[in-house]
């Protein structure tokens, strides 16, 4: 170590050139990590924040649209109900909805029809008040919008009321939209558009998304089978991810800039240790012709990119950090989670050492010979 | 024993026609405390000399001895660890690291690995007339003053053999006499075998002995080339 630091303090606008680089492109990384956090939560949050181990939908629906297009029934929600290892099966009904509150706030909402005192009522799984028939609980982000406990929210086209009963602690969206809570009655005659005074089919009632699916701990239920015998295709919370709109194309798309930035950092890392290297060559053929080793050498230029990473990405990650604090308390969808900026941040660590490592192998090619003036 | 000995080393670069002779059938022995210069032409083998018995380059036949330990039949790590522990460079501008003040120049050599009893770093600085400019680097050093940082980063481990590689090239008059004085006292007071490749005739007074190459083939030099010369009354004894 005792040459790495001596050089790094000697060049240090050289190096603190290349540091200003991983700082940028960490940074880059913390907001992009704050963004996908940010968009997952605006996708997700309200099914991450269900008690539910696998949904049901109806049999052979398509993936990507599963919550708007699946309809299931009775029957399938007694068969899961009834399996081993299922600790508890209850309906669940989402649907998209356009409205407007009495105080002319408009809001579209993704309405989470519940069965009372099922382990989906808000009033079971977060201590909201209780939803009887016309009364919803709203996401706390509904309530930044201006909705306020006691507002009418008044459903489009079809002018039916919901009054707003509580509003949830935390983040409750689904597809980029506010999530309320509702008693399944009220969730179906919403879906179905019924209006005051309509007659209402039985069957509406009969109707609903999904079965809700809790299972005991450590059960390893066959879903396979038990598909076959309720007539449903069933997805784990986390596939039903891919079935709100937009989300799998988002983090995608996301994940995809992160990984070039990873690759990017590790070649700029690269790039910039061959040259060096390559500019050290007289120096390290000195070295070897005094009697350093191949391990000395190379040691102490991993020494030194490992330092100048961790500096520069401790910077970037820093600034990052701020910046991404003043962009969160904005309404853009930005959150940072210790989690994703932690892994982000080791692995763009880890690829740049790679990346100076793969350049300072080139120390083991020198040959000292060359320390011995020009000719030999 | 001999500090250094070379028993008819050849050494050929290239192959098929293109083979060239860069050292042929050489014998040398040189005693501790002993200076010895080696002069000849451009090409005509003198760095391939020192490359050899600086264990840098093995030789096509022939063996090198350093002290006890045959150099052409060891392993390249543990060429390492001779080159570390027993050999010291001078080269021929110096080679200074650009990012070490003088005094890391010479603590430099201590850090590859452990050393029963070097020589102390300061002492050494103020030995070679360097103390005053302890913290400069290599490009505040005038051509001389880098190759006096160069002698006592190659001294500081107590090497038994000294390679030097025309430490002249670069220097005026003066000063070319004044760093092969250093060699030479070095060489003498702490036992020091030393090889000098050089070019400059007028620096051969100071050595114990002289040897001309030529295509390869080292004999005794001449003496009517240069009148400077004197012949020492032996090794390890002060000039006259």
């Amino acid at each position: 170590m005792f040459l790495a630091i001596r050089e790094l303090r000697f060049a240090r606008g050289r190096f603190a050139l290349m540091g200003a680089v991983v700082a940028l492109i960490a940074i880059l990384v913390v907001l992009l990590s704050g963004l996908s956090v940010g968009l997952a939560n605006d996708g997700v949050s309200g099914l991450q924040r269900l008690k539910v181990s696998s949904f049901a939908f109806q049999e052979n629906v398509s993936k990507d649209s599963a919550f708007s297009r699946s309809v299931v029934g009775q029957d399938a929600l007694d068969t899961w109900a009834d399996q081993e290892g299922v600790a508890a099966a209850a309906p669940f009904g989402n649907t998209l909805v356009n409205a407007r509150t009495d105080r002319g706030v408009e809001i579209d909402l993704a309405l989470f029809g519940v069965e009372n005192d099922s382990f989906l009522d808000p009033a079971v799984a977060f201590g909201s008040p209780e939803v009887a028939e016309g009364q919803v609980v709203i996401s706390s982000t509904a309530a930044e919008e201006g909705i306020e406990t006691g507002d009418t929210i008044v459903l489009e086209p079809s002018g039916a009321e919901l009054e707003v009963v509580g509003v949830l602690e935390d983040q409750h969206t689904f597809g980029h939209v506010d999530v309320g809570y509702l008693p399944l009655r009220s969730w179906q005659e919403a879906r179905a558009g019924v209006r005051e005074g309509d007659v209402v089919p039985d069957r509406v009632y009969e109707e609903f998304t999904a079965v809700g699916i809790q299972l005991e701990d450590g059960a390893d239920v066959d879903h396979a089978a038990v598909d076959e015998a309720a007539g449903t295709t069933s997805l784990t919370l986390e596939e039903s991810f891919g079935a709100s709109p937009g989300y799998t194309a988002e983090t995608s798309t996301l994940q995809l800039i992160q990984w070039f930035l990873y690759a990017i950092s590790a070649l700029v890392v690269g790039a910039f240790f061959t040259v060096l290297t390559i500019q050290r060559r007289q120096e390290i053929a000195v070295l070897r012709a005094l009697g350093a080793s191949t391990r000395y050498l190379l040691r102490d230029s991993l020494f030194q990119s490992i330092i100048l990473l961790v500096i520069s990405a401790a910077i970037g990650i820093g600034i990052g950090l701020t910046a991404g604090a003043a962009i969160a308390s904005t309404p853009m969808p930005f959150a940072l989670e210790a989690g994703p900026i932690i892994g982000a941040t080791v692995l763009l660590l880890v690829l740049g050492l790679v990346g100076a490592a793969i350049a300072v192998v080139r120390i083991t090619r020198v040959d000292p010979l060359t320390a011995l003036g020009g000719s030999r | 024993m001999s500090a250094l000995s070379l028993t008819d080393v050849t050494l050929l670069h290239g192959d098929g026609d293109d083979t060239v002779v860069a050292l042929d059938q050489i014998s040398l022995e040189v005693e501790p405390g002993e200076i010895v210069a080696v002069v000849g032409p451009s090409g005509s083998g003198k760095s391939s000399l020192l490359a050899v018995a600086g264990a840098l380059t093995a030789p096509t036949s022939g063996s090198v001895r350093l002290g006890d330990v045959d150099l052409t039949r060891t392993s390249p790590r543990e060429l390492t660890r001779i080159r570390r522990e027993r050999i010291g460079f001078v080269f021929q501008s110096g080679n200074l690291i650009p990012a070490l003040t003088s005094s890391d120049q010479i603590k430099l050599p201590l850090t590859f690995g452990r050393f029963k009893n070097p020589r102390d770093p300061q002492r050494l600085l103020a030995e070679v007339g360097m103390e005053h400019k302890a913290n400069r680097r290599p490009h505040q050093l005038s051509g001389g003053e880098r190759q006096r940082v160069g002698i006592a980063r190659a001294l500081v481990t107590r090497p038994q053999l000294l390679l030097v590689d025309e430490p002249t090239a670069a220097l005026d008059r003066q000063r070319s006499q004044d760093v092969v004085a250093l060699l030479a006292r070095e060489a003498h007071e702490h036992g020091v075998a030393t090889v000098m490749v050089t070019h400059d005739h007028e620096v051969l007074h100071h050595c114990d002995r002289v040897l001309e190459m030529i295509d390869g083939q080292l004999n005794p030099l001449d003496g009517e080339h240069d009148q400077g010369w004197v012949r020492a009354a032996g090794p390890g004894q002060p000039l006259a």
